[in-house]
């Protein structure tokens, strides 16, 4: 591991290119779409990796100051999370690359579905998903 | 768990990404690519808890992996398994991809290293939102879920209507709309009425022909 400060970016950037040479070498077009699939993914993880933060944790606050407990237990517990939070400072990942890809992965089904319905009516009209097969008819016709 | 721990889950997670993705591009039963894709999308979800994104991790798990998949699957049984050969050599396409990987290492080389807590990306209001979303929204100890419903209010409502453009788009879609329906068989276009498959069409010109007594047909046009 010579250098683990960029690996995650250029294994994200293999991942990304891998997903892009599917979408452009391939001819079948429900292929194009997981390669399309992939590409997507591997931006999600891109902008994770943005996120983190090395000893982190995840962005879930770990004492909510509300609720006083009653049970002995649970205040011991409470006074455990305080006495911890006082202590040391909690690292928390970046939470907002979260909320975007939590976005970016909905949008990216609804896509994959219109692209789908699409193949679908264009088996129908041309018998066929082969890109290749599709242009050679369109230029006869 | 250790750093060290975690940079080794993560690079063997990358690896099997990496592995995953090239069985994709090389299979050629489509079924097998859309199984493939639901591994892959599962393994990133994994990657996902690595990097502290629980949240993007379930919902990668859930949509990805079993949303995701399951359109594939409904597609291909109207559509068929079978990928056929690629025709060109796929040198050009591997050029392109190889130049475009290229350039984006390059770009790398601005980024502030992976993980440092002083990165700009971590300066401005993600540190507001991490120290005051528990006052400000109310007690929610997920801070993703404040942000998300409350600070980026906006972007979940501009979310929906995506959703919302794509779910008219696929109905529009796979109903038999108003439009004019073309379908293409032995080197022509035919306008067919609503309701009248492909299949039909066909049948109905293999009558024809077959009253003819002209067998100029025969091209397989089997899915």
């Amino acid at each position: 591991m010579i250098s683990f400060a960029l690996f995650n970016y250029w294994a994200v950037i293999v991942l990304m290119m891998v997903g892009f040479y599917a979408l452009i070498s391939r001819d079948n077009l429900v292929k194009k779409l997981i390669g399309l699939n992939i590409f997507q993914t591997s931006v999600i993880m891109m902008y994770v990796s943005f996120g983190k933060i090395s000893g982190g944790t995840a962005p879930i606050l770990i004492e909510s100051g509300g609720h006083g407990g009653d049970g002995h237990g649970v205040q011991v517990a409470g006074d455990a999370a305080h006495a911890m939070r006082d202590n040391a400072e909690i690292l928390y990942s970046n939470p907002i690359p979260h909320v975007l890809m939590l976005t970016a992965i909905v949008v990216g089904v609804a896509t994959l579905a219109l692209g789908l319905s699409l193949v679908v009516r264009i088996k129908e009209a041309y018998g066929t998903i082969e890109e290749d097969e599709i242009t050679r008819m369109d230029n006869a016709a | 768990m250790t750093e060290a721990m975690v940079q080794i889950v993560d690079v063997v997670l990358l690896v099997l990404l990496a592995i995953t993705g090239i069985a994709v591009i090389r299979t050629r039963n489509l079924f097998v690519a859309v199984m493939l894709a639901g591994i892959y999308s599962l393994v990133s979800a994994g990657l996902f808890v690595v990097m502290d994104a629980v949240d993007v991790a379930f919902t990668e798990a859930a949509v990805g992996a079993g949303i995701s998949t399951v359109l594939l699957l409904c597609t291909l049984a109207l559509v068929g398994y079978k990928e056929s050969k690629p025709q060109h050599t796929p040198i050009l396409p591997l050029f392109v991809v190889i130049v475009t990987g290229g350039a984006l290492v390059y770009g790398t080389a601005e980024i502030p290293p992976f993980g440092e807590a002083d990165n700009p990306a971590h300066q401005n209001v993600a540190a507001h939102y991490i120290h005051d979303s528990e006052d400000e929204i109310g007690h929610i100890p997920n801070v993703v879920t404040s942000v998300l419903a409350s600070y980026r209010g906006y972007d979940t409502m501009g979310e929906t209507a995506v959703i919302f453009t794509a779910m008219v788009g696929v109905l529009l879609l796979l109903s038999r709309g108003p439009l004019p329906k073309r379908v293409y068989h032995a080197g022509h276009w035919h306008k067919v009425k609503r309701g009248v498959t492909r299949e039909d069409l066909i049948a109905e010109m293999e009558d024809e022909e077959v009253h003819d007594s002209t067998v100029v047909g025969g091209e397989d046009e089997d899915g």
